[in-house]
């Protein structure tokens, strides 16, 4: 829709009908107040909590209690859970996404796994710890793993069943990424399949894997239930650790300190994810 | 040997790139022979009991419609897949079973095999450092190799930073720097644009002259097989319809597919009576002199039908109207309604200069022999089209 | 971001037309490799859902079949006030509000930005991105606050849709943005607009219906997550089907009922995805 030429005035001019148009940008108005509202307005309201003192006063210096020993272990028990859980989840869900993808694009065993996947990643953490509690606890059906209740090793096997599926999902388009021609060029210039993977395939594919472990790790930082429902009574990780000083009944001092648990944990997560998001354009260059 | 000698002891920077592939390809250059291949997916059949023998140096084209088997047969020279019977042959060696990345063959494919994480240079070595040679001999050779194919200077770009005729003028250098014993082209030029395609067809003929390395090439664009290839293997589902120099397949077609699908041609009504066929008012003679007398389909070519050089009869069976004329640059080709049928004939554009739609022109059809098939088409004359 | 495999979407990865053989033992040795892997993590993921069903029909004396556990879920009193079932209907209207506001928010804006506002679209996708790095256990630190004001008007546990949206737009984005990348909307809408048809039209009735896939794909991420969720619900009070779940492991850690109603969810979206991934393909077809 061309716009007429300029008034001498240079005003430009009403639609025919004179009907005066609002800028187009106003359409979002209605999403970016939501958004606003309740995702930048709490976001907000946790970050100047954290740099505040009880009786309201700013206190920047707050940012070094986040090298308080006792707050220093909930990072360190959350980074060891983050780790293990991403770690293993990274590399059987490679294992595991190589395995669907190299199979019928238009398959039963793809849509059944992709299906599967998209639930177990959402699975809801309580009732994750129930399966597992079952399976493997005290009263296991499967066996008693006297590990169960360790810190991180139970856990961390809970974690892994809901991120093995989440890098399911996040790997596979990368694999898909990888072209039949370079495989069979790399064979026909006289490459073994383990040197096609050590030169060629590998390295296409560690940008996106590296992203993946990445983007699991992130995802178990944020994780509450699943801990929450498997073992209350501690608090081995930096949300529960918020979660516990949440409800705490000592005054605004507990606000504070959910507050700047909460802001070192955005860091930590937001660090992750630059890295992530830088990885993952790498990898679209060249898996396009 | 001399030529070993020299390969072994003088420094390689003396020796071109391509007097050396040259040398061994001399050395070695390789008899291909692939005998009663078959291959079959399920219930299609790719290719039944395929003979095709390459001679050493020559190059090959299988030329063919989408379908007929001819990159079929190039996989399973290549390895990239089993044949279900026959055997390949290749030096004498029976290398049917031999997997893929054991064949010392190497293979341009038709788009996107560059590695796209490597630079140019590292995709030219590729196959060398697989071999196990050392970092600094293996860059000079490729970039000798980039030298042979006019890409030198763009040794440390990656493959996205080039235009598609460079990327598979890499992807010939990255083939040809192992010094295979044979060449395979899966339809390399297809993807490009028909500039492109042009100079890069000199360019690998040219190579592969120099180089004098044994070649398949496969393509579906029977002017770049026709330019390019010693001989012309024409397939249709499966099997070879023809194998000969460019100018036999084109001028004297063994069947109708390939007289069809090879260049244009004039389907005309005819009648063979004792030896010739009778098309339109002319007696031209038969390609194949003992076809029972009948009602035939004849396969003229648009540059066998010529002006009547007397004057200008008004009627006749090639007299017609002109409908439209397509210049074509030295030649343009005219096409005429006689009425009853269509025809289209090719002269020279000097020729063609007084024509215009509209114009009556009086058509004449050289004796060349003819190809007829017993069609049960009537007396529709259609120009075929390129497939 | 990443590029997720979506529910009922197949790659362009395969060519389609004649198919492209592999040597013989190659396949072999990766199908082999496939069932291997499919058998060991099928295994994984199956036995504690198993051991859940087992739980769930686990009768009144250890070994015995009963299948009180799935009755009681329509008259379990539950440890608080609200019943087990009532807590399942607030959830699953709660699912229900949010995919409803949900859509109204993302696909118009979305729309419109593409349309008429391409500018604001990375500003969108970031803001739309940020619920991955603004995990819900800080979010619910901050929301303390606006809460209090929304429950001055109503107390109902329904209100959590308001922060749910929010939860759900990285999952409701990606998917949407998948299917409006699939058509164009640009000649869609002109072609529309030039026979008379409102904004309102061009949205709702003709390129929504043309963005199906994306928007079933978006509804079912936002409801799983919905009948997942359960960090907010708990720290801001409210109950809903997981916090009632949990209240009712504390204090009796193995009631049955837990694996029957979380087994029951689990199917629900199970069979959702499985419905999902079969109507996209169909639509497809038909289309190609």
């Amino acid at each position: 829709m061309t716009v007429a030429a300029t008034t001498k005035t240079g005003v430009r001019p009403s639609w025919a009908g004179r009907r005066p148009h609002a800028p187009t940008w106003v359409g979002t108005v209605p999403f970016l107040a939501y958004v606003a509202i309740f995702l930048l307005w709490p976001t907000g309201i946790v970050v100047v909590d954290a740099l505040k003192n009880p009786n309201g006063a700013w206190a920047f210096s707050n940012i070094s209690e986040l090298g308080n020993p006792l707050v220093r272990d909930y990072f360190i028990g959350s980074f060891k859970l983050c780790l293990l859980s991403a770690a293993a989840g990274a590399v059987f869900g490679a294992i595991l996404a190589y395995a669907v993808a190299s199979g019928d694009p238009d398959g039963l065993i793809r849509r059944l796994y992709i299906a599967v996947s998209g639930v177990l990643a959402q699975f809801g953490g309580v009732t994750l710890a129930f399966a597992f509690l079952v399976t493997i606890g005290p009263v296991g059906l499967l066996f008693h793993a006297s590990w169960y209740f360790d810190f991180p090793w139970g856990i961390g096997l809970i974690y892994t069943y809901f991120q093995i599926p989440l890098m399911v999902l996040v790997f596979m388009p990368a694999i898909d990424g990888l072209k039949v021609q370079w495989r069979e060029a790399s064979e026909n210039l006289g490459s073994s399949a383990w040197q096609y993977w050590r030169y060629v395939g590998g390295p296409l594919l560690a940008p996106a894997f590296l992203g993946g472990a990445l983007l699991l790790f992130a995802n178990a930082l944020s994780a509450f239930a699943t801990i929450q429902a498997w073992e209350n009574q501690i608090a081995y990780i930096v949300p529960q650790q918020i979660s516990t000083a949440m409800s705490s009944e000592v005054g605004l001092s507990s606000v504070n300190e959910a507050s700047l648990l909460a802001l070192g944990l955005v860091i930590m997560v937001a660090v992750v994810m630059t890295i992530y998001a830088l990885l993952q354009r790498r990898a679209a260059r060249w898996l396009r | 040997m001399a030529v070993a000698a020299a390969v072994d002891e003088v420094p390689l920077v003396t020796s071109s790139p391509v007097t050396r592939v040259r040398d061994r390809a001399a050395r070695d250059a390789v008899e291909v022979r692939l005998e009663g291949l078959s291959r079959h997916y399920g219930s299609v059949v790719a290719l039944d009991r395929l003979d095709l023998t390459l001679e050493p140096g020559q190059l090959i084209a299988l030329l063919g419609p989408s379908g007929c088997g001819k990159t079929t047969t190039l996989r399973l020279l290549a390895g990239l897949e089993d044949a279900d019977a026959g055997r390949v042959i290749v030096g004498g060696r029976d290398i049917t079973r031999m997997p893929a990345n054991k064949r010392d063959m190497g293979m341009v494919f038709q788009a996107y095999s560059l590695f796209p994480h490597m630079t140019v240079r590292q995709n030219v070595a590729f196959g060398l450092r697989l071999r196990r040679v050392g970092a600094a001999e293996r860059d000079q050779r490729a970039i000798e190799m980039l030298e042979l194919v006019g890409l030198a200077e763009h040794a440390t770009r990656y493959p996205h930073q080039l235009s598609g005729g460079q990327q598979q003028r890499v992807a010939l250098a990255r083939a040809l720097a192992i010094e295979p014993q044979v060449l395979l082209l899966d339809e390399p030029l297809s993807a490009l644009d028909a500039k492109v395609r042009a100079q890069l067809r000199d360019e690998i003929r040219r190579i592969q002259l120099e180089v004098g390395i044994t070649t398949l090439f496969v393509t579906h664009d029977q002017e770049e097989a026709l330019a390019i290839a010693d001989r012309v293997g024409v397939m249709r589902d499966g099997h070879l319809e023809q194998l000969a120099p460019p100018t036999e397949v084109y001028s004297r077609p063994a069947t109708s597919f390939v007289a069809e699908f090879v260049g244009l041609t004039n389907r005309l009504a005819g009648e063979v009576r004792d030896g010739s066929v009778i098309v339109r008012g002319c007696t031209l003679p038969l390609v194949e002199r003992d076809t029972p007398n009948g009602q035939v389909v004849a396969l003229v070519r648009p540059e066998a039908v010529t002006m009547a050089s007397d004057g200008a009869p008004e009627s006749g069976p090639l007299v017609g109207t002109v409908i439209a004329v397509t210049f074509l640059g030295a030649t343009s080709r005219v096409t005429v309604d006689l009425g009853d049928a269509r025809i289209l004939a090719q002269f020279s554009t000097a020729d063609a200069a007084a024509l215009t739609a509209g114009s009556r022109v009086a058509l004449t059809i050289r004796p060349d022999p003819v190809l007829v098939s017993a069609s049960s088409d009537p007396a529709v004359s259609v120009a075929g089209e390129e497939a | 971001m990443a590029a997720l495999t979506s529910v009922g979407e197949t790659p362009i990865a395969a060519p389609a037309g004649r198919p492209r053989g592999m040597q013989a033992g190659r396949r072999r040795r990766l199908n082999t490799f496939r069932y291997v892997v499919f058998t060991l993590f099928g295994a994984f993921f199956l036995i504690p859902l198993l051991a859940m069903l087992r739980f769930s029909l686990e009768g009144a004396k250890l070994g015995t079949w009963s299948l009180s556990a799935w009755r009681q879920i329509a008259s379990y009193q539950g440890s608080g006030i609200p019943p087990l079932l009532s807590s399942i209907e607030i959830t699953l209207e709660l699912a229900v509000i949010t995919c409803a506001v949900m859509l109204v928010l993302l696909v118009p804006t979305m729309i419109w930005v593409q349309l008429r506002v391409r500018w604001l679209t990375r500003t969108i996708e970031v803001l739309c991105l940020l619920p991955l790095t603004i995990p819900a256990i800080v979010l619910v630190v901050g929301l303390g606050e606006i809460y209090n004001r929304i429950q001055r008007f109503s107390l109902s546990a329904l209100m959590l849709f308001w922060i749910y949206v929010i939860l759900a737009l990285p999952y409701a984005y990606r998917a949407l943005a998948a299917g409006l990348g699939g058509i164009d909307v640009k000649t869609l809408s002109e072609a529309a607009r030039s026979l008379g048809a409102s904004w309102f039209t061009v949205i709702v009735r003709v390129i929504a219906p043309n963005m199906r896939q994306g928007i079933l794909n978006a509804v079912l991420l936002t409801f799983s997550l919905v009948l997942g969720e359960f960090t907010i619900a708990y720290l801001l009070l409210y109950t809903n089907l997981q916090v009632e779940l949990y209240s009712i492991s504390r204090n009796t850690p193995n009631a049955g009922v837990l694996f029957s109603t979380s087994f029951a969810a689990l199917l629900f979206a199970f069979a959702l995805l499985m419905i999902l991934s079969y109507a996209g393909r169909g639509r497809r077809r038909s289309r190609g």
